[in-house]
This record gives C-alpha cells, sequence and structure tokens, in this order.
C-alpha cells in the first residue's frame, strides 16, 4: 500500500514538473507535437528508472563508506552521462526501432534536471532500492503525463490567433500555468489515501 | 567587441532568461520571493564567472572529443564548492533553495557559455561574459521574484507595500510563477519591438 501511496502522490500531487520545477527544459522544449512527448516521455521514464538504480548503488557502496558524500554532485553527473551514452550505444545495436524511437531524445537528456533531480530526491528521502525505483518510475510516469497533455493543448493552440507579443513562449507558459492550477486540485490526495491505507 | 559590449550583451541584449529563455527550472522554482530569486542569480553567477575563466584558460588542454565532459567536471566542481560555501555561512538560504543548488550542474545556461563563448575567447572577454549573463540572469530572477512577491503577499524584499489581504496567494504558489514569467516575456517582447 506504501508503494500505491508513492505512485499516485508523485504522479499527481507532486508532479515533478507542474510542482516541483523540475525538467522544465524538455516541458517547454519538446511538447510541440503528442508524438515527440510520447517519445521523450518514454525515454525519461527509461532513462530516470534505470539512472536512479545506478546512482543509489554508487551513493551507498562507494560515496558513504568512503566518506566521501561531498563528492556526490559530480559523481552523478558523471555517471548519468556516462550511463546515458551507453543506454544509447546498447539500443543502436540490441534494437533498433526503439533507438528509432528514442534516439533523438537520449542526449538530451542529460542536460535534463528532473534525472539529477530524482537521483539526489532519492538519497535525500533515505529510501530503500526498491522504494527509490517505484518513487523514480512513478515520477517519470508524472512527467511524462504532463508532458503528453501540454503538447495536446499546444496542438489547438497553434490553431489559435493569439496577440503578437504573447505568442510562442509566452502563452506556453501561461498555458503551463493553468495546467499547474488544475492540478493542485489533487493536494491533499496524499493525505486522504494515507489515512485510508491506515499509514499515519 | 570590448569587455563592456560583452557585459551589456549578457544583461540586455541576450538576457538569458527574458531573451534566450535558458536555465527555466530555478527560475520558475525558486522566485517565491525577491530575495530567494536574488540568492539563487548570484549563486549561479559565481559558478558561472568561475566556470567560464577556468574553461578559458584550459580550451586548449583539452581535446575536442571529451569537451563536454571535461566542462561538466569544470562546472561540477565549483558547485560543490559553493554548496559547502553556502552551508557554511548562509545556511537558512541553503535550505530554502535546496535541490537547485546542486541542479545548477545541469543549468543549460553554464554549459550554453561554456561552449558559445568561452571555449573561443581568452580568459578576460569570458569573465566578463560570465559576469554579464550571472548579472542578467540574477536581475531576471530578482524582478521575477519581486513580481510574485508583491503580488502574491504585497510585499517586495520582506516590506509591506500593498496590504497582505489584498495579496493573490497563488503568485506564490507553482502556477503564479508560470503564468508571472509568461507575461513578462510577453512584455520584454513587446519592449523589443518599440
Amino acid at each position: 500500500m506504501e508503494y500505491v501511496l508513492i505512485f499516485i502522490t508523485a504522479i499527481f500531487v507532486n508532479n515533478i514538473v507542474l510542482s516541483q520545477f523540475l525538467g522544465i527544459c524538455p516541458f517547454l522544449g519538446v511538447s510541440k507535437k503528442v508524438e515527440t512527448a510520447m517519445g521523450m516521455g518514454a525515454a525519461v521514464a527509461f532513462v530516470l528508472t534505470l539512472s536512479t538504480i545506478v546512482t543509489y548503488v554508487i551513493q551507498k557502496f562507494v560515496l558513504d563508506p568512503f566518506g566521501i558524500a561531498y563528492l556526490q554532485t559530480i559523481a552523478f553527473i558523471l555517471v548519468i552521462a556516462a550511463l546515458v551514452q551507453m543506454v544509447e550505444i546498447i539500443l543502436k545495436k540490441v534494437s533498433p526501432a526503439l533507438y528509432q524511437a528514442l534516439g533523438v531524445f537520449l542526449p538530451l537528456i542529460t542536460t535534463n534536471c528532473c534525472i539529477l533531480g530524482v537521483a539526489i530526491l532519492v538519497i535525500q528521502k533515505d529510501f530503500d532500492l526498491l522504494t527509490g525505483v517505484v518513487y523514480a518510475f512513478s515520477t517519470a510516469l508524472g512527467f511524462a503525463l504532463a508532458l503528453i497533455v501540454f503538447a495536446g493543448i499546444r496542438e489547438q493552440l497553434a490553431l489559435v490567433n493569439i496577440p503578437k507579443g504573447m505568442r510562442g513562449m509566452s502563452i506556453a507558459l501561461v498555458t503551463a500555468g493553468l495546467l499547474a492550477m488544475a492540478f493542485m486540485g489533487f493536494s491533499g490526495v496524499d493525505k486522504g489515501l494515507s489515512t485510508l491505507f491506515g499509514l499515519d | 567587441m570590448n569587455n563592456f559590449k560583452v557585459l551589456m550583451n549578457g544583461i540586455v541584449k541576450e538576457n538569458p532568461t527574458f531573451v534566450l529563455l535558458l536555465g527555466m527550472c530555478p527560475t520558475l522554482g525558486t522566485t517565491s520571493s525577491a530575495l530567494n530569486g536574488m540568492g539563487m542569480g548570484l549563486a549561479t553567477a559565481f559558478v558561472l564567472v568561475c566556470s567560464n575563466v577556468v574553461i578559458s584558460l584550459i580550451k586548449n588542454l583539452i581535446p575536442d572529443m571529451v569537451r563536454i565532459p571535461a566542462f561538466v567536471v569544470v562546472i561540477a566542481s565549483f558547485v560543490t564548492l559553493l554548496q559547502m560555501v553556502m552551508q557554511a555561512y548562509v545556511p537558512a538560504l541553503y535550505a530554502t533553495l535546496g535541490l537547485f543548488i546542486p541542479l545548477i550542474v545541469v543549468n543549460c545556461i553554464l554549459l550554453g557559455r561554456a561552449e558559445a563563448f568561452a571555449a573561443k575567447n581568452g580568459a578576460i572577454p569570458s569573465f566578463f561574459d560570465g559576469l554579464g549573463m550571472g548579472l542578467g540572469f540574477t536581475i531576471a530572477l530578482t524582478i521575477l521574484g519581486g513580481v510574485r512577491e508583491f503580488l502574491g503577499t504585497g510585499k517586495v524584499f520582506g516590506f509591506t507595500i500593498m496590504p497582505e489581504d489584498y495579496g493573490m496567494l497563488i503568485f506564490v504558489l507553482a502556477p503564479g510563477a508560470f503564468i508571472a514569467l509568461g507575461y513578462l516575456i510577453a512584455i520584454v517582447n513587446k519592449l523589443k519591438k518599440a
């Protein structure tokens, strides 16, 4: 039940993009079409889950035992960059079809702050590995959901006559604001669920 | 281009937030008040100036193939340094900004300037470019933080200007960040044409 709570909280209540402001660049950059949004969402889900496992292992078995936790930022960003490269190479060899679908998005993911952010959050919140993985995967789903919904809205926006100064990023940000407001409607759901499951 | 021009370029003509639209995560995530915005801006500016200078000095030593990872390591080192200094001297601000301090590493402004400017120019112009971009970012974050704080709570930098009861709390919360920045960019677009 604890995992269900983490799952729902990460997707709806503390949505990574709309309430924690991580991963805004791809959220605004690759959200012009629903199809590309889906590709990006899938790529992030894949890398985020994988990188959380790897960074968790590094933190617990390398950084903590040697007392060099202050090197966390440097270690994590290098591991993530190397991991993304590796995933790209392996995908190209093993599954060309999947590479075709996700390939273009992979290089962009290294500088996606939600990957590094979630890796650090999992350590900060003191999750165990399984909880961390559930958290990372549901966060990625939340990212994908926000991205796809937003892309759907932007496809409609392209057909509308918008005042000149507001075109482009300006109207996109205001739309994102309204979407964030809609997601605020979920706040409190996590409290209710934890009471329902008897976790308080 | 002289150094003064390079400096002003970052602050006005190529302002990273309002014109280039880079580094959106900290821009939206840390600007719940003018002070927080300014703190985040200055922290980023410090890393930007240091990394720009170091990268411009070592650019000839780095093989082209491993350019980007090398830049990232330089940036990450300065971020770690900044984390330690902030933890020691401004723990309250460090706690408020939280996750966004380590996330300076993945801020596109830093890697962008390293690649676009520091890798091609000497140390002194790179210093001014870093300073200009950093100040441009700081000014933008302070303005956005000020607007949100004013509309949300009626204060600016903690000084009450309008009674708090008239404030719209939504501007301090997440949606207000998107909406306030959206309208600020619209205003900048309008001014640019005029």
